[in-house]
């Protein structure tokens, strides 16, 4: 089977190894990524500060360049819940628009949605080593409706021990422009979620959003703590 | 004392918050607190989505026939002997009730809690009338005493601990100092049982108000609130137009919701329905009871994109789980209501002149949305502000053209990997003038990016 990959503008520009193991994870699982070599970015950044416009042309770039028949995946929830639940909310008075941002949200599948209810990856026996313990985006969580995938990937993982954190969804302060726009209060929020890992005793901590992970990294990086951060991608894609 | 305004000064606000240790643990320790207890207190609850899809239809109800229901309540209290009174704004809402209290001599008033009065700033406009005016609630009492307004619509001193209350008691009232709670609630229930008996009238809010019947419904703990409106011979009532239900029938879905939302209690100690004066042979009531009606901006909210506001019942679980909230406190945002409810109502009251710096205070996580008991689409509302925002120009110059610029280059991958390798190249620059609290955080763009790894 053919799927369209969808690299999301963070993890092409900062985290590409993310999306290399998102590749690597695919085709173990009989998907073979086709990466539009157009695609730019799915405009969530611009819908949730309110510019609707900028936010309408990323959009409608994306369909663009996402159109056909084919299943998009993407090692993002927030992208995904971003077609799959906002382009309708920009397009609802351009019903051809409407339509095709309806079709494309029927299409996408964040990558553990994926990995989970297409590709069985958690029956195929990956392994992992050490101790995981994971944070539960925000709109991949809420919005997309996705709670048990990673963590049913995550506990199949053998050799790994996977340790819930307390209060795993609750916001790590990224919030996309929130970080740039109330910068004291993102760091402070990623400081109580980097005293939730701590509490863990993991030694590494992932997700599914890079952008959460980058504010995560930072905040673990200040505090000196040992924890390794990684995209889901490449903890999975490490035990293939 | 009257309060002014600082929404504009939020993220000033929030970072002198930030910094208060006490102010901190305290919020932490009361949200942490009110989230389990919510979630104990609905765990027996059977069916608790079909009971908020039931509350959210009533409150939708209401509000697509707000004029009527509140015609019908005016009348149905005016039938069960109280005088209804109409105000569209602040200042009129105000001049009602010292007018009312002046014309019978009152001199000494004690009130319920009510955060349409601090919304409207009575207090204020009564003691510069020469009233004396005591909060009875015991977390309204205290930062009273202290000077501030409350910084949770429900729990108005959760930003205070108890050793700071017992200094406060300690200096203001001269008792010895205790930071032991049921010694300060004996203390002020001391103080406020003088005050009850002694007092010229009493005023209210409500949590509700019955249209059928013309009955006020009040929520409380303390007791306080029956107090106020039983002891005093005169009973005034303060309420936005919103707080309509139908019937009075429709309460007992909201008498499950409310308290288990904000406090995580089954129900609060005390449930007073107030319908009209006392009547002959009636043990208890005010012998005379007015009801302030204030719009002050809700019709035309009504009339607007963003009614489903208008939904909410006040119940405070937004903030306990608004990690913004939970973080800075109630008063950074620097008007009567604070967190999700709050800065969305604070910018349709106030206007987005004095407030526009509240529609970014918020990651739009959607913990509020998940507890709202009457599903107010809370992201939905703050995301249509922030588009009103940009709409009449208050979003500031630069991040005018970022987005501009945004949405050329998302349009047009050649733009969109330029801006890519430039990024790359002149990260350290970019850093710089990022500043180390933005772009510091963020990681340097990889050298080869994904787009170009991939066949």
């Amino acid at each position: 089977m053919n799927v369209l990959l969808f690299g999301t503008c963070l993890v092409d520009t900062f985290f590409p190894e993310a999306g290399e193991a998102t590749v690597r994870l695919l085709r173990r699982f009989g998907a073979e990524p086709v990466f539009p070599k157009g695609q730019t970015c799915c405009g969530q950044p611009a819908f949730n500060a309110g510019f609707d416009a900028a936010a309408r042309a990323a959009a409608e770039h994306f369909l663009w360049e996402f159109d056909g028949n084919m299943p998009i995946v993407t090692p993002s929830g927030s992208c995904a819940a971003m077609v799959k639940h906002h382009y309708p909310q920009l397009f609802r008075d351009d019903p051809k628009r409407l339509a095709k941002a309806k079709r494309a949200g029927e299409r996408i599948y964040e990558l553990t949605q994926f990995l989970v209810h297409v590709a069985k990856a958690h029956e195929a026996g990956l392994r992992g080593k050490g101790t995981v313990t994971y944070h539960a985006s925000c709109h991949l969580t809420r919005t997309l409706g996705v709670r048990e995938e990673p963590m049913t990937l995550l506990s199949s993982l053998k050799g790994a021990t996977f340790l819930p954190m307390p209060d795993a969804a609750r916001c790590c302060g990224f919030g996309g422009t929130f970080m740039a726009k109330l910068p004291e209060i993102s760091i402070a929020l990623a400081d109580e979620k980097a005293a939730s890992i701590e509490a863990t005793g993991a030694d590494t901590v992932t997700g599914c959003d890079s952008g959460c992970l980058m504010n995560i990294a930072d905040a673990v990086r200040r505090r000196g703590m040992k924890v390794r951060v990684a995209h889901i991608a490449q903890l999975l894609a490490e035990g293939l | 004392m009257t309060h002014e305004q600082t929404s504009l000064a939020f993220r000033e606000n929030s970072v002198r918050a930030l910094k208060d240790s006490a102010l901190r643990a305290a919020m932490k320790q009361a949200a942490d607190t009110f989230g389990t207890k919510r979630a104990d207190a609905f765990a027996p609850v059977a069916d608790l989505e079909g009971l908020r899809d039931r509350a959210s239809a009533i409150r939708e109800e209401v509000l697509a026939n707000l004029p009527m229901y509140v015609d019908r309540f005016a009348a149905a209290a005016n039938r069960a002997g109280a005088v209804v009174h109409r105000a569209n704004d602040a200042a009129t809402a105000r001049e009602i009730i010292r007018k009312i209290l002046a014309d019978r001599g009152a001199r000494l008033i004690v009130k319920g809690k009510s955060m349409v009065s601090e919304e409207v700033d009575l207090n204020s406009h009564l003691e510069a009338a020469g009233m004396e005016v005591v909060e009875t609630d015991l977390g309204e009492y205290i930062i009273q005493m202290e000077g501030e307004t409350p910084s949770h619509i429900i729990v108005p001193a959760i930003h205070k601990n108890r050793r700071q209350v017992g200094k406060l008691f300690a200096d203001r009232l001269g008792v010895p100092y205790s930071d032991d709670p049921q010694v300060l609630t004996k203390i002020a229930r001391t103080a406020l049982r003088e005050k009850f008996l002694s007092a010229d009238a009493g005023i209210s809010g409500a949590n509700f108000a019955a249209a059928d019947t013309g009955s006020l419904v009040l929520f409380t703990n303390e007791g306080n609130g029956r107090m106020v409106t039983t002891v005093p011979p005169l009973h005034v009532a303060i309420l936005s137009i919103e707080k309509m239900l139908p019937s009075l029938a429709d309460l007992p879905a909201f008498i499950r919701l409310l308290p288990r939302s904000a406090t995580g209690q089954p129900i609060t100690s005390y449930v007073s329905v107030v319908t009209g004066p006392r009547k002959t042979g009636d043990a208890t009531g005010a012998k005379e009871l007015h009801i302030v009606l204030l719009d002050n901006g809700r019709t035309e909210i009504l009339a607007g994109e963003s009614r489903d506001i208008l939904k909410c019942i006040r119940c405070g679980a937004c903030m306990n789980v608004c990690p913004v909230y939970r973080t800075v406190g109630g008063h950074s945002y620097g008007w009567t209501y604070p967190g999700p409810m709050g800065l969305i109502l604070t910018t349709l009251l106030t206007g987005m002149a004095k407030s526009h710096p509240l529609v970014d205070a918020s990651t739009v996580c959607g913990a509020c949305v998940e507890v709202c008991p009457v599903r107010v689409p809370l992201v939905d509302l703050i995301l249509q502000l922030r588009r009103r925002k940009v709409r009449e120009g208050f979003s500031d110059p630069a991040t005018m053209r970022g987005m501009a610029l945004f949405g050329k280059a998302a349009a047009s991958p050649a733009l969109f990997a330029l801006g890519q390798r430039l990024a790359a190249a002149f990260w350290p620059v970019i850093r710089a003038l990022g500043g180390k609290d933005v772009a510091g955080r963020m990681p340097a763009p990889a050298k080869t990016p994904l787009r170009r790894r991939l066949p």
